[in-house]
């Protein structure tokens, strides 16, 4: 895979790079250099004084670690609480943090964890984020130490991209306090109902929501298909028991029924709902060398988000595909897996483009589904013209709802000059397909307002 | 919650007297009860309090990312709480010497709630039973004003950090005295006049001095008359001082709005005073324990481990025991543990005072060997080191205690070193390496992971703006809270709120570099900016 990586950044490179570029590309095939066999002294747990607690350290059971789920007030409650603030002219204080998805089966699992700081006027030390090389939290970040140790020796390793799905991703939630279970759908709800996000306006306009199919279930007298014997005899017996004509007990002489013309029972064709799947969203995802740290965590936390919209918005019946992409794409068979994957090597954001176009052409999708495609990348592309992506897009605007790009910025280029971000906006495509194609960029520090914004941008 | 049965209070009991024999002095009454899991979920956010008074951010997670408490620091729940009488909390399947060892860790920390003078406001009354007057006066309130008593709590919990803990300690123990001329005229009325100068100031001490050599009875008061003819207002400043002073402490600025905010002196919103109050109040008790954290544990280490081993009805458990204090008091490789170092630093300074060390006379040593070798003249000996632990414990503070006695003996001898960390560029690691094991740097690590407030103080303009100054210690602050708290100071004050604080800014910074390849002294300069909160909406301004 290396050597293919190389053979094409050599091949873009005598197309001519901008240093820029190949800056970043020579970045992320640095990083690729560094995955693989790489032996670490294992990084020290550091505590802070104010962390030790008598009840942890003195008893054995240590009750911090225990999941909340007596929170006094429920969720909605809360929310609706948040709502009044608002209308009371203060922003919103609750925020619904920390999206989990638990389980490798349990597919629409979400843990809501509602969250809220207490603003106060605090010290900080100075600090000054840079994306990706830590959490802000480089040197300066000073620790006491005791044992073995000569100045200037190494004690301990931490390695600067960790390993995904252990940090930013799932494991943050665990441990956690006060939680609140709840699955997609309800998220959905919450965010449709407390965020105002907007339902779905063109449900059945463009492609309806539900097909029908022509059945004989329907019954109905007097005239239709095909008699139903059974019920026309039931009927029968009804009227004749009415007119007095047939006694109990007494023999019944079949001939001498009397037979209404409504009594004839009949079944006739008829439109029936199926609630096949009727959306199918695709979930794309730069998984590069770039994307590590907060831009997949971004991505991803707005992919949830959206995920859990469609899930309410199309009562459950949603078909999700998760494609993640370097500079190859392949489909990924659930959400875990797309959370979870580990940064690979470069960008070709046209090859995630002609998967999807793929996919849908050969189970064709298209004849009797609305397809979502959200696509969350940092905005770098080998490709960096576009001259792949471009006509991969355009054919998927020709049956996609909705195409959604983000694009988390990882703040190692210039804001809003990312190479996809470029083309998109060059190629005209979103004035020309406004309907169809939505881009939303968002800054590494984003938080959850601007991310539910950011969707509100892409649906509506 | 139940109370611990009476069997294992009687334990408890046997261990009071066990520690009353060793010194220590609390009271005789203590509450004991056994809690489950969920009702520590419900104590937790009420800081172990039962009664403290409701509010609904105790039923949503508070947002504390790891390695992040000097952003949220929170008051440590403890086993124990300071209340009189105390009551602590133990889990029910605890076998008796866990109960023994843990109690005594107890009376360790109720000894020192009891004894040390920075708890000294909460010595005169019962903080449980005040919390739950409290809490049905808010639930009242909160009957008859709905959310809004919400909206005041949240206001004052926001500024709730910054009350005036120290002038609060400093009105018991400072005896007021009056306001002399003599020391107005040099300490107040001279230094505040517009053209001081050092020379100057010295020039009026000598002519005060000359003064008194020449009329040794009564020149003070001919220096003055000479002050008087030369500054005719000198007289008018002085009463104006004296009757300030007479007025109180400063304010801090809960008080500064109880007492002058318009907004909340109106009729319809007097209700308002009372919740601000009872959160100050509670802020108020709350300060001190953050504030000794490493003192505490410590005390209450050492003297579980000295009572536990003397106490003959648990022979036999010494190795369940030496686990569990293994785990509570060994030193981490890197990281802070309080209960080690607070333990090593008594029992360090017991056997320093125990040989005389704690002197000047060994201070002026610099011959490591002759040190080594010391021993004190006069009669020091046995229980002078007990002693100057008593002493330490009633009258320290953690950064006084940091600050005082850490010294490069005790860094050698428990083998202690700063860490920090890099960045290795070759192999894409953050590096954690040994960065210092002066007595100097480790101190100043300490310290700075202490607890800190800022320090902000309160006037109104001519604008009728409330103006809050944060005074510049080389730390800024945090800048997303600075809305929310400033929203809710516009709200309770009624009008425009500005605040003025520095804030740092890299000299030249060149992306993508991997940030800081050494340290940030040198790249930064600060700036001074001004926040103003005024209809809700904030701005944000450098002024220099």
């Amino acid at each position: 895979m290396k050597t293919k990586l190389q053979t094409l950044y050599h091949s873009l490179k005598e197309q001519g790079l901008t240093p820029e570029q190949d800056r970043k590309i020579r970045y992320e095939l640095d990083l690729l250099e560094l995955d693989g066999d790489h032996r670490y002294i294992p990084e020290p747990a550091v505590r802070d004084i104010y962390s030790y607690r008598d009840m942890e350290m003195l008893h054995d059971a240590s009750p911090p670690k225990l999941m909340a789920l007596t929170t006094v007030q429920s969720l909605d409650y809360l929310l609706e609480k948040d709502k009044q603030r608002e209308k009371d002219g203060f922003p919103r204080k609750i925020r619904v943090g920390k999206m989990v998805k638990p389980s490798l089966t349990g597919d629409d699992k979400v843990v809501i964890v509602p969250t809220t700081v207490e603003e106060k006027l605090l010290h900080d030390r100075v600090r000054f984020n840079e994306e990706g090389e830590g959490e802000g939290e480089g040197q300066g970040a000073e620790e006491g130490g005791s044992g073995e140790g000569e100045e200037g020796e190494v004690i301990g390793e931490q390695p600067v991209r960790p390993e995904q799905g252990g940090q930013g991703g799932a494991g943050q939630g665990e441990g956690g306090g006060h939680d609140v279970e709840s699955n997609a759908y309800d998220l959905g709800r919450i965010l449709t109902e407390q965020f105002e996000l907007p339902n779905l306006k063109d449900k059945g306009k463009k492609k309806s929501l539900t097909k029908y199919t022509y059945d004989l279930t329907d019954k109905n007298r007097g005239f239709g298909q095909i008699l139903d014997k059974k019920s026309t005899l039931r009927r029968i017996i009804q009227t004749n028991i009415a007119l007095g004509r047939v006694q109990a007990r007494g023999t019944i002489d079949s001939k001498k029924l009397l037979i209404a013309p409504r009594d004839r029972v009949y079944r006739i064709l008829s439109k029936e709902k199926d609630y096949e799947s009727q959306a199918v969203v695709f979930f794309v995802r730069d998984y590069s060398g770039s994307m590590g740290g907060k831009p997949t965590e971004l991505v991803v936390n707005q992919h949830v988000l959206i995920y859990s919209w469609l899930i309410y918005q199309y009562k459950n019946q949603v078909e999700t595909r998760f494609v993640l992409h370097d500079t190859e794409a392949k489909e990924v068979k659930n959400f875990q897996t797309y959370y979870n994957s580990t940064v690979a090597g470069g960008t070709q954001v046209a090859s995630a483009y002609s998967l999807v176009n793929k996919i849908v052409e050969d189970e064709s999708l298209e004849r009797d589904n609305n397809i979502y495609v959200f696509h969350g990348t940092d905005g770098d592309d080998w490709d960096s013209k576009g001259d792949k992506a471009l006509p991969q897009l355009e054919k998927m605007l020709t049956y996609a709802s909705r195409v959604g790009i983000t694009i988390a910025e990882n703040g190692y280029g210039i804001s809003g000059q990312t190479e996809v971000e470029r083309y998109i906006r060059k190629s005209g495509l979103l004035e020309e397909k406004k309907n169809l194609l939505r881009l939303d960029v968002i800054a590494p520090d984003t938080n959850e307002t601007r991310l539910i914004k950011g969707i509100r941008e892409l649906i509506s | 919650m139940e109370l611990v049965s009476q069997h294992a209070k009687k334990i408890m009991e046997g261990c009071k007297e066990r520690a009353r024999d060793m010194g220590l002095s609390f009271q005789d009454e203590s509450l004991e009860y056994i809690v489950t899991n969920r009702d520590f979920l419900q104590l937790s956010p009420k800081n172990m309090i039962p009664t403290l008074y409701d509010y609904w951010v105790q039923d949503v997670e508070v947002l504390k990312e790891q390695g992040q408490y000097e952003l949220y620091p929170n008051n440590p729940y403890e086993t124990v709480i300071n209340t009189r009488p105390p009551i602590s909390y133990y889990n029910d399947n605890n076998p008796d010497w866990l109960n023994v060892m843990i109690f005594y860790h107890v009376i360790g920390h109720i000894d020192f709630f009891q004894n040390n003078l920075y708890f000294r406001h909460t010595w005169d009354y019962d903080f449980a039973g005040k919390a739950l007057a409290d809490k049905r006066l808010l639930a009242k309130l909160r009957s008859e004003k709905g959310r809004w008593v919400d909206y005041i709590i949240e206001f004052s919990r926001a500024i709730d950090n910054l009350v005036g803990y120290f002038d609060l300690l400093a009105s018991f123990t400072t005896e007021k005295k009056k306001l002399s001329r003599l020391d107005y005229y040099f300490d107040v009325f001279l230094q505040q006049k517009q053209d001081r100068t050092i020379a100057g100031y010295v020039a009026e001490i000598e002519r005060y001095n000359k003064f008194t050599r020449d009329f040794p009875k009564e020149g003070e008061k001919r220096f003055l008359e000479t002050v008087q003819l030369k500054h005719a207002e000198f007289t008018s400043l002085y009463s104006k001082a004296v009757r300030e002073r007479a007025k109180g402490n400063r304010l801090d600025i809960l008080q500064f709005l109880m007492e002058h905010s318009p907004f909340l002196n109106r009729e319809e919103n007097k209700w308002m005073l009372m919740v601000i109050e009872v959160i100050r109040s509670t802020s108020l008790y709350f300060q001190p324990q953050i504030r000794t954290k490493i003192l505490n544990e410590g005390w209450a280490s050492y003297w579980h481990e000295n009572l536990f081993l003397n106490d003959d009805r648990i022979s036999g458990h010494e190795v369940d025991f030496a686990v569990i204090n293994a785990k509570v008091t060994s030193m981490p490789r890197v990281g802070l543990n309080p209960y080690a170092l607070g333990m090593r630093l008594f029992y360090y300074l017991e056997s320093q005072a125990e040989n005389g060390k704690i002197s000047y006379d060994y201070q002026r040593i610099a011959d490591q060997e002759a040190r080594r070798h010391y021993r004190a003249a006069s009669g020091t000996g046995s229980g002078s080191g007990r002693d100057f632990i008593f002493f330490v414990r009633e009258n320290f503070c953690d950064s006084m205690f940091i600050n005082t006695f850490i010294d490069q003996e005790f860094v050698d001898l428990h083998r202690l070193f700063v860490t920090d960390k890099r960045l290795n560029k070759e192999r894409m690691t953050w590096e954690y390496y040994v960065k210092s094991k002066k007595a100097k740097h480790y101190k100043q690590m300490i310290a700075d992971s202490l607890y800190h407030p800022p320090a902000v103080t309160v006037t109104v303009d001519d604008d009728n703006a409330l103006i809050l100054n944060h005074l510049f210690e080389g730390k800024p602050l945090y800048r997303d809270y600075i809305e929310g708290t400033l929203l809710g100071l516009e709200f309770l004050w009624g009008a425009k709120v500005s605040l003025y604080t520095h804030e740092a800014e890299l000299k030249k910074r060149e992306p993508p570099q991997p940030p800081r390849a050494e340290g940030l002294e040198g790249k930064i300069t600060w700036k001074r900016m001004r926040y103003t909160m005024k209809n809700r909406k904030m701005s944000r301004v450098v002024i220099d």
